[in-house]
């Protein structure tokens, strides 16, 4: 299941492509918002490739993966108004403090299982949630305009649609690669091993706390790289980044691109995007609609929408 | 300063209060069937806006709480028969998933009947005064009325539980689900009960502070993650322990909202101090959880993990 077999890297090369031609789809087109809808779906496949990572091959359901989010996008925001505007730094920094309150919050729900720590992690989310809601600096609940996008070498390469939307890009292929190697690695079949059986995995000499954890923190890391691309997509970052709902949605794409399949992630993130766009042309209450929707793939459909697509297939 | 602090203590007890009466059914649902309901928060919010509506068609507030009751009761029902029943067997993935569709669509669907602003009901006049504490401190009354019924509620489910029969067969289906299946009871006709009245506890919480708090779509959330962490704390399953965990997450949040920033000024400046217990008083239930689960993983009274 997790190796790259020829038809995955034909998939994979099939769908980077179709990604890497949009640019000029959208340019035929005369369609600029097409980009500002491409580059979020980008910024959502990569939190979603995140949450595949520990959902799908470490059984970890996370439902406060967008706490991840708003540790990027806040990492933008604070470094940005202290005068730190390079896109590297703001990565660095996003990271980082990801990475520490992945290990934190990590170590104390992993000493739960199943339900315990979907609503755990549900429960730290909130924390850094109210957080930031609290802190005034930044603008609270408001949140924080951005004066300007990242930099590169001191350069605001990244003040063009198209240049921000290939950083992206290169950003979700690289962490793909990363991700699928890491599926790959001992490391990573120790991971689905412990998903499968923990106390096997520990009869047989390792350590399943110690692999979920640093699972656990790599996914965050990645998560809030994300939400570096999604606060420069937005010039905006403000707490509902990190809203339950956001969490709630990583998971939904997931899901419907089907759990374990890290190619699948990135399709469910543009499925579910583009559907909640092509919702809202419809009605305001998209909502209602998206909802229903999601109800009925989990009650007619038990692996997600991919599973639909077997299905009719067989 | 006393009196603050028995004003802020009573206050830390309504909410917990509160809590309890949403916890309470959702920690029997999660025991019992192992059903995670993240819709539980909207039932809760449902409850405040029909007993908004309820009571100005009747122009009574008591009235209105009267038929929120068996309204919610009836939502629960639905919502068991047509979604919950065909999950009871799947992933928790799968039951948090659809519910999370269900909070979409309940959420949107209030914004339709209701609109998004805030709604406010008119307290009962004979509910509207205030109760002298010490000195010139008073409390309302109507604060008062609703400790008093949350407490009346938490004995009424105790007594229930472990005193009748229907409370014997949903502790052992607790424990043991598939042999109470064995012996005879109809375990699914038992679920359904328990979940339209888990439900018409949660929309009595709503239809109890509709008077003072403003009605908006938002108000079921925040408090759904705050009972998740309550039946962390008290440990899954356990009425008991919802009862101490909601107690002691309204105390601490209620406490440590109006104290926290006086506390820090003994040991900051003031104005750091201020911002200081700003961002750190909503951060401490779940630091409170974090400590209660380090120690106890399976939370206060929890026996399974």
């Amino acid at each position: 299941m997790t190796r790259l077999t020829p038809t995955r890297a034909w998939a994979a090369t099939i769908l980077f492509t179709a990604f890497a031609a949009l640019p000029l789809i959208a340019g035929a087109l005369d369609d600029s918002y097409l980009i500002v809808i491409a580059t979020r779906i980008l910024a959502y496949a990569i939190a979603a490739l995140a949450l595949d990572l520990i959902l799908g091959y470490g059984g970890m359901v996370s439902f406060g993966h967008a706490a991840y989010l708003g540790i990027g996008a806040y990492a933008v925001a604070i470094l940005s108004r202290a005068g730190i505007t390079d896109l590297g730094a703001h990565l660095l920094a996003a990271i980082l403090v990801a990475a520490v309150f992945a290990l934190i919050t990590g170590a104390i729900s992993l000493r739960t299982r199943g339900i315990y720590f979907i609503m755990i992690t549900l429960a730290f989310a909130q924390m850094g949630y109210f957080f930031f809601v609290s802190l005034s600096a930044y603008g609270g609940d408001d949140g924080v305009t951005l004066n300007a996008r990242s930099t590169i070498f001191g350069q605001p390469l990244l003040e063009n649609n198209t240049a921000l939307y290939y950083t992206a890009l290169a950003l979700l292929i690289g962490l793909y690669l990363l991700a699928v190697a890491i599926t790959r690695s001992r490391f990573g079949r120790v991971l689905t091993g412990t998903r499968e059986n923990p106390i096997r995995m520990q009869a047989i000499g390792f350590s399943p706390f110690r692999y979920q954890l640093t699972a656990y923190v790599i996914s965050g890391c990645m998560a809030s790289i994300a939400g570096v691309m999604l606060a420069n997509q937005a010039s905006y970052v403000s707490p509902s980044f990190m809203d339950w709902h956001r969490s709630g949605e990583l998971v939904v794409m997931v899901v419907f691109g089907g759990i374990g399949n890290l190619l699948g992630a990135i399709a469910g993130a543009t499925i579910a995007l583009l559907l909640e766009e092509w919702l809202a042309i419809l009605t305001d209450h998209w909502p209602i609609l998206f909802g229903l929707i999601l109800v009925l793939v989990v009650l007619y459909s038990r692996d997600g929408l991919s599973g639909l697509f077997r299905r009719s297939k067989s | 300063m006393t009196s603050l602090f028995l004003l802020q203590l009573l206050n830390g007890v309504q909410f917990g209060i509160l809590l309890f009466l949403i916890a309470a059914g959702l920690t029997l649902v999660f025991g019992i069937m192992d059903f995670v309901n993240l819709a539980h928060g909207v039932v809760y919010m449902v409850g405040a806006y029909l007993a908004v509506t309820f009571t100005s068609m009747t122009g009574s507030y008591g009235l209105g709480l009267l038929l929120t009751l068996p309204a919610t009761l009836l939502l629960g029902l639905a919502l068991e028969l047509s979604v919950f029943r065909r999950l009871y067997d799947r992933p928790h993935l799968d039951q948090v998933l659809a519910t999370f569709g269900l909070v979409m669509i309940i959420t949107e669907g209030v914004e339709i009947l209701w609109g998004a602003a805030p709604l406010s009901v008119q307290m009962p006049e004979m509910l509207s005064g205030s109760f002298p504490l010490i000195g010139a401190m008073r409390y309302p009354v109507y604060r008062l009325v609703i400790i008093a019924a949350g407490l009346l509620t938490a004995l009424g489910l105790y007594l229930i539980i472990s005193h009748t029969r229907i409370g014997m067969r949903l502790r052992a289906g607790a424990s043991n689900r598939s042999m109470v299946a064995a012996l005879g009871v109809d375990i699914s006709k038992l679920f359904t009960v328990i979940f339209a009245f888990g439900a018409m506890l949660a929309g009595f919480a709503g239809a109890m502070v509709a008077p003072v708090l403003t009605v908006n779509p938002g108000m079921g959330e925040q408090v759904l993650i705050l009972a998740f962490v309550v039946i962390v704390i008290g440990g899954i399953g356990s009425v008991r322990g919802a009862f101490a965990g909601a107690l002691l997450v309204g105390l601490v949040d209620t406490l440590g909202r109006s104290f926290g920033p006086i506390l820090l000024r003994a040991v900051m400046e003031p104005a750091a101090a201020g911002q200081a217990g700003r961002v750190l008083a909503p951060m401490l239930v779940y630091i409170l959880m974090a400590v209660i689960l380090a120690v106890r993983p399976a939370g206060l009274f929890g026996a399974k993990t």
